[in-house]
């Protein structure tokens, strides 16, 4: 048997809408043959990880505390992969930023204004886009692959914030636990309804991004860069667009989303710094943009769902015992569905079976 | 044992996960296939290296089947890639992602057994030279090969036929297909070596480097191998020299940070990593010279038309 791929004359829109339910049916099945495995009831398990933590109010705050830095995240990278620029270093852009706007409720925790929370969330931007601006400096001034150089700084920020939290940063009234000083009320993201639960305004911030985004690459020039640059460079050139700007503009966007994403976690969800501040969101929001189709209203959906990954990992760690890192295998699976799912919107896949004359030519 | 040959024998055990890694994405890369999931292929040997080893007590057959682990694994990858033409980028990406979180399950009961260790192997004679005695013929069976690896690879690339066809392929898929050559056979199996080689440079880490499992214990070597094999233009015996300069790197950090120095342990850890971006900074900055050395047809997917 062989598989056999005969190019479409146009792509499928069919396939490009029904592709990424394919996946996420695929991934369900291979869920449940998972659980077989493991000795659990497919049902049940599948139950408990996806269905039960909808069935709360408290945990549909909790899936939008996950899925806001997903989105958030996942709008910058689509933008960036668009224009085929591959930042995979949002971790550390992530991290960076929230580093970066918690300068003013550790370091100038005296400071007591209004105008805390906006100057925070406007230093996480700066600190994200920054950088996110040295694999585009990297990549535009001495040609060096953004890919490595992107991910090399992942490593880098996470040591940086280790430091900084068990060191300079280091919470005075501590107990000399590796904790900073706990954000003061004013540095705090207000939460959207705290009667019942934990939401803040991040899932806010995520709507916006999404919107915005979105009206970027449908209705501006903008927009209309981005995907003449990503789909031919030399288009873009003859269209008189500077492919240099470009890479700075998607990994400044990107940057700057995944370090609002990175400051809004730090005051929202956590209200301190800690040594590690992220689940690997950097990286769930690649897998975030591909489901969503590089499309922002896609992501949107994309980012809650794989939000409740995150959510049902722990609920089947707590309901089943199964081991919390079930949730990362579920992610990896999904990508690899939709990665292969996309396949069918440009290709028509063919399985070949070979007939007996030609198992004969074979053999002779 | 002389502190010297102390720190070179680390040395080597830091160089040589690093440097069987990166000749395996050396093939895939000269056939034209960029698989980013170097990362994933290392930590799934790794687990699976440690598990069948712990089970079995033979760290041999522990080490065999970290190899096949990795090689099965890059399987996946070459099924997307190269059969449903996805993506290179972000299948290699998918596949860093689900080894990272599948090692962590399978490892979830190993984490804090003692683990068996690869001992070393003395060559009779050749072991009582000075100072390189001890060093390269009294090492584990996975140095030895490591070693065998570079002077295998050189050979099969520049030596012979299917050398030649291999990276005719990585240059220009169209022309190299148009001649006859199995384009697609040919990069299965170039990816299948790298996943066999970054399966058996896990199998180092859990089985010599530290005898024990930790989750992620990879800990960005696949990365650094990646970057190797741009460092060394894609010639093995380059590959060589990064891989112990990289291995010195990582020792020299580790050293710094017993000595104390006063420098926080986080910026030493953190050396590697910006060593990596330096060396990719100072190789890649002559635009031509890159061009040149790189395969032509890198990450592009091939479709045959009939």
């Amino acid at each position: 048997m062989r598989i056999e791929l005969e190019r479409r004359p146009s792509h499928s829109a069919l396939f490009s809408v029904v592709s990424p339910f394919i996946a996420l049916g695929l991934t369900v099945i291979a869920g449940a043959i998972m659980f077989n495995v493991l000795g659990k009831n497919p049902l049940d398990a599948l139950y408990s990880f996806f269905i039960e933590p909808l069935t709360e109010v408290w945990s549909l705050h909790e899936l939008a505390i996950k899925a806001a830095p997903l989105i958030l995240i996942a709008v910058g990278l689509s933008v960036c992969f668009r224009s085929n620029n591959w930042n995979i270093g949002a971790e550390g852009q992530f991290i960076i930023g929230g580093v970066a706007g918690s300068i003013i409720p550790i370091v100038f925790h005296e400071w007591d204004s209004f105008l805390v929370l906006p100057a925070m969330l406007i230093m996480g931007i700066a600190g994200g886009a920054l950088y996110a601006g040295i694999p585009a400096l990297l990549k535009t001034r001495f040609n060096t692959n953004e890919i490595l150089s992107s991910l090399m700084l992942v490593y880098v920020a996470q040591l940086f914030l280790d430091w900084i939290v068990r060191g300079p940063w280091r919470n005075p009234e501590g107990f000399n636990f590796p904790e900073s000083r706990e954000f003061d009320v004013e540095a705090i993201l207000p939460e959207l309804l705290p009667a019942s639960g934990r939401a803040d305004l991040g899932i806010i911030f995520a709507v916006v991004a999404t919107l915005l985004t979105w009206f970027m690459m449908s209705y501006m020039l903008r927009g209309f860069q981005v995907s003449v640059l990503g789909q031919s460079a030399r288009a873009g050139r003859f269209a008189g667009f500077s492919a240099n700007r470009m890479v700075f503009f998607a990994f400044l966007f990107s940057g700057g989303l995944a370090g609002l994403a990175g400051i809004s976690e730090v005051s929202g969800a956590i209200e301190q710094l800690q040594p590690v501040i992220s689940p690997g969101y950097g990286f769930t929001a690649i897998i975030v943009a591909f489901l969503g189709r590089l499309n922002p209203l896609g992501i949107f959906a994309a980012g809650l769902i794989l939000a409740l990954t995150y959510l049902g990992g722990e609920a089947a760690q707590i309901s089943i015992g199964l081991p919390d890192k079930i949730a990362r295998v579920f992610q990896g699976l999904l990508l690899f569905f939709v990665l292969a799912c996309d396949t069918l919107i440009h290709y028509r896949v063919r399985l070949k079976f070979a007939t007996h004359s030609e198992l004969a030519e074979e053999g002779a | 044992m002389s502190l010297i040959e102390a720190v070179l024998l680390t040395i080597t055990t830091a160089a040589t996960p690093l440097l069987l890694a990166a000749m395996g994405e050396l093939v895939a890369e000269r056939s034209g296939v960029l698989n980013l999931g170097v990362e994933g292929m290392i930590v799934m040997g790794a687990v699976v290296a440690f598990a069948i080893a712990q089970l079995s007590g033979n760290p041999y057959l522990g080490a065999l089947c970290g190899a096949i682990a990795g090689c099965v694994f890059s399987l996946l990858f070459g099924l997307l890639t190269l059969t449903l033409v996805t993506n290179q980028v972000a299948t290699g990406l998918a596949l860093t992602i689900l080894g990272l979180g599948l090692s962590g399950m399978i490892g979830e009961s190993f984490v804090g057994e003692p683990g068996v260790q690869l001992e070393p192997i003395a060559i009779p004679l050749l072991d009582q030279l000075p100072l390189l005695g001890p060093l390269i013929f009294k090492q584990d069976a996975i140095f030895y090969l490591s070693i065998l690896c570079v002077i295998g690879v050189s050979w099969f690339l520049f030596r012979t036929r299917l050398g030649l066809q291999l990276r005719a392929i990585g240059d220009s898929h169209g022309s190299a297909h148009a001649l006859g050559i199995s384009v697609i056979k040919t990069r299965y199996y170039a990816v299948m070596f790298g996943g066999a080689c970054a399966g058996l440079a896990g199998a180092q880490l859990s089985l010599v480097y530290t005898p024990q499992w930790v989750e992620n214990m990879s800990a960005g070597r696949g990365w650094i191998a990646l970057a190797l094999v741009v460092f060394a233009s894609w010639r093995p015996l380059r590959v060589l020299a990064g891989a112990y300069l990289f291995g010195a790197v990582t020792i020299g950090q580790l050293h710094a940070q017993a000595l104390g120095f006063g420098i926080p342990s986080q910026f030493l850890s953190a050396l590697p990593y910006l060593a990596t971006i330096l060396v990719l900074v100072i190789i890649s900055r002559n635009r031509r010279l890159t061009l040149m050395n790189t395969p032509a047809s890198l990450g592009q997917s091939f479709v045959p038309d009939r």
